[in-house]
């Protein structure tokens, strides 16, 4: 044995084979324990659209609700404020809602709603995620003294309208998103799912 | 009696050494015959103080995960369960929050230590670039275990830091949904959390630690006048300006040790919140998904680079520049251009450059714990700024910079 010569050839092809073998291995075997880290069938179910009555909803109040664990807004605006929001305004990045990420097609407007009146948004800032407060109110703010009212995020000062627009030179990348819904009837909206025929 | 025990030791030794000689080697190399420069200052506790928080945080999660429940409906119960009615459930879960911070105190102290003496230099990059993995992977584990009571600052810290991922372009959404395991911060999250914080990266850890002290080791320690001591030896061929770590720097270790565990003990005994900076009031309420707290802030070892990101107005850019002040640590040994390794060797440039720079990163570690008004965001900008350009153009300033005589020997030698 010890005599013969050392038929290298076959031996690095060995070695290159068992290699790319056992690699291809450690590979497939990573996939189900990376895998592993996405959600659930429990926390996909937790995820099913949610309906919630907004007939008790006063203009210029604010509802918040559940969905998908998220908070969502559901505002009444008042005639004022949707005249607001149709006047453009270069203090906003996406005046537009030109990012089509940020809402179904059917929110695609001046008030990016279904209904002018009522905006549905997912409550959370569009930077790292924070609750938004609601300040409505048309007054000067600590964060802004030409305040025209909409939403002010705590955690890093991004400051969005009363649509959910975001404004410039705040580290919000994008406008709030709008979640998929339909409206049922006159007082009652299905959160997590397209209006008929819109999808 | 006593020639009795000694005969048994001695037997014991003997019959060990017959059966792993490699151990008597072992213990020589890294402690009976590691010649350690005899010039070592305050600056050198807190490498062993590393260490022994180290040990204070693993012998303290051990305990507390005994009574802890990993789950968004038991978690923040069970640690008031830890505080309240566990026999002194209140002081090993103080120990562990109070050493989570002073973690860092040391492990701040024991980098800028490498800084100022050019430790990172050859041929120590190694021993440096492990540290900085070990800095990175700490930072991680401090995050993770911060979530774990499940208080409102657990929860939108976690939301805010995992929410850095979305900003990875193209698949960041997916990125974020596969970290939290959930459309939202939720039990699976924490669940996770939990498995990472108590075995995958303390592993780790560990792991790092032994190679950290590996490199070392091959390489010898550095000293306060950057000597290098092993180019002196004398007729025994050990190192003139050298002494062995064990009985000497055990010794003086051990006194660090009493100082550093009677301040320790003074925090958690009469502080342990420290003034709403190590344990945060905010994280005294149960997590709450619906609402984020007026002023959300990160503990304050994560807020000079909270500070950073929080100065630009892009998300991806933010979190480039978080992530960069972090890694571009690694690149400290080959930025730092200087002939010379010691401060004390260096030029007043060099001097001037690193104050202005502790300045700088104070200032932003206190800015990350503020509002964020106009006038800090354009100061967080500044010293961000600062912070870069003082690594980034580190090859010329340490280069540029006048230098003195480095010694032969030793400052202190007789």
């Amino acid at each position: 044995m010890a005599n013969q010569d050392v038929d290298t050839g076959r031996r690095r092809f060995l070695t290159v084979t068992t290699a790319v073998v056992g690699g291809a291995g450690a590979i497939m075997a990573a996939v189900p324990f990376i895998s592993s880290w996405q959600p659930s069938a429990r926390a996909e179910l937790a995820g099913a659209p949610t309906t919630e009555s907004i007939g008790k909803l006063e203009p210029g109040q604010r509802l918040t609700v559940t969905w998908r664990g998220q908070p969502v807004f559901i505002i009444r605006r008042t005639p004022q404020q949707l005249e607001l929001l149709a006047s453009p305004n270069d203090r906003l990045k996406d005046f537009d809602s030109a990012n089509p990420e940020q809402q179904p097609e059917y929110a695609k407007n001046s008030y990016r709603s279904v209904k002018p009146e009522y905006l549905v948004l997912v409550g959370l800032c569009t930077h790292l995620g924070c609750v938004p407060l609601f300040k409505p109110e048309v007054q000067a703010e600590p964060f802004d003294a030409d305040w025209k009212g909409g939403f002010y995020c705590p955690c890093h000062n991004s400051r969005f309208d009363l649509a959910g627009r975001v404004y410039q030179g705040v580290p919000a990348p994008t406008n709030l998103k709008v979640p998929p819904y339909r409206f049922v009837d006159d007082s009652t909206l299905i959160i997590g799912v397209d209006p008929q025929g819109a999808a | 009696m006593s020639s009795m025990i000694n005969r048994t030791v001695e037997n014991v030794t003997q019959w060990v050494d017959d059966r792993a000689p490699g151990l008597k080697g072992a213990y020589n190399k890294h402690i009976g015959q590691y010649y350690t420069p005899k010039n070592f200052n305050i600056w050198y506790y807190f490498g062993s103080l590393a260490l022994l928080v180290l040990v204070n945080q693993i012998v303290t999660g051990i305990w507390l995960t005994m009574n802890y429940k990993p789950s968004a409906a038991e978690a923040f119960a069970s640690v008031e369960y830890i505080m309240r009615d566990v026999p002194w459930g209140w002081l090993i879960r103080y120990m562990h929050s109070t050493g989570a911070s002073l973690f860092f105190v040391v492990v701040y102290l024991h980098m800028f230590r490498g800084l100022i003496y050019g430790s990172s230099q050859k041929p120590r990059e190694l021993v440096w670039v492990i540290g900085v993995a070990i800095f990175l992977v700490l930072m991680a584990e401090a995050f993770l275990g911060y979530v774990l009571p499940w208080g409102q600052m657990s929860y939108h810290g976690a939301q805010v830091i995992i929410n850095l991922f979305g900003a990875v372009p193209f698949i960041g959404n997916e990125l974020t949904e596969w970290i939290r395991g959930d459309y939202l911060v939720s039990d699976a999250t924490l669940n996770r959390f939990f498995a990472l914080h108590v075995i995958a990266l303390p592993l780790v850890l560990l792991l790092l630690v032994v190679l950290h002290l590996g490199a070392l080791h091959e390489v010898g320690s550095n000293n306060p006048d950057g000597v290098d001591i092993k180019k002196m030896k004398g007729p025994d061929g050990k190192p003139l300006d050298g002494i062995p770590f064990h009985p000497y720097y055990t010794v003086k270790d051990l006194f660090g040790a009493g100082v550093f565990l009677t301040i320790a003990a003074f925090i958690v005994f009469f502080a342990p919140t420290f003034g709403d900076l190590f344990l945060e009031y905010d994280n005294f309420v149960p997590a709450n998904p619906m609402v984020t707290p007026d002023h959300i802030k990160p503990v304050w070892y994560f807020t000079p680079y909270y500070a950073m990101l929080r100065a630009v107005p892009d998300k991806l850019f933010g979190v480039i520049v978080m992530g960069g002040a972090v890694l571009i640590l690694f690149l400290l040994p080959w930025l730092d251009r200087s002939s010379v390794r010691s401060i004390r060797y260096r030029g007043p440039l060099t001097k001037l450059l690193i104050t202005i720079f502790v300045v700088a990163f104070i200032s932003l570690a206190w800015l990350g714990l503020q509002p964020g008004s106009e006038m800090q965001t354009l100061m967080a900008r500044i010293f961000t700024v600062y912070y870069f350009a003082f690594f980034l153009l580190m090859p010329l300033w340490s280069q540029w910079d006048s230098t003195r005589a480095v010694p032969e020997r030793v400052t202190t030698h007789d």
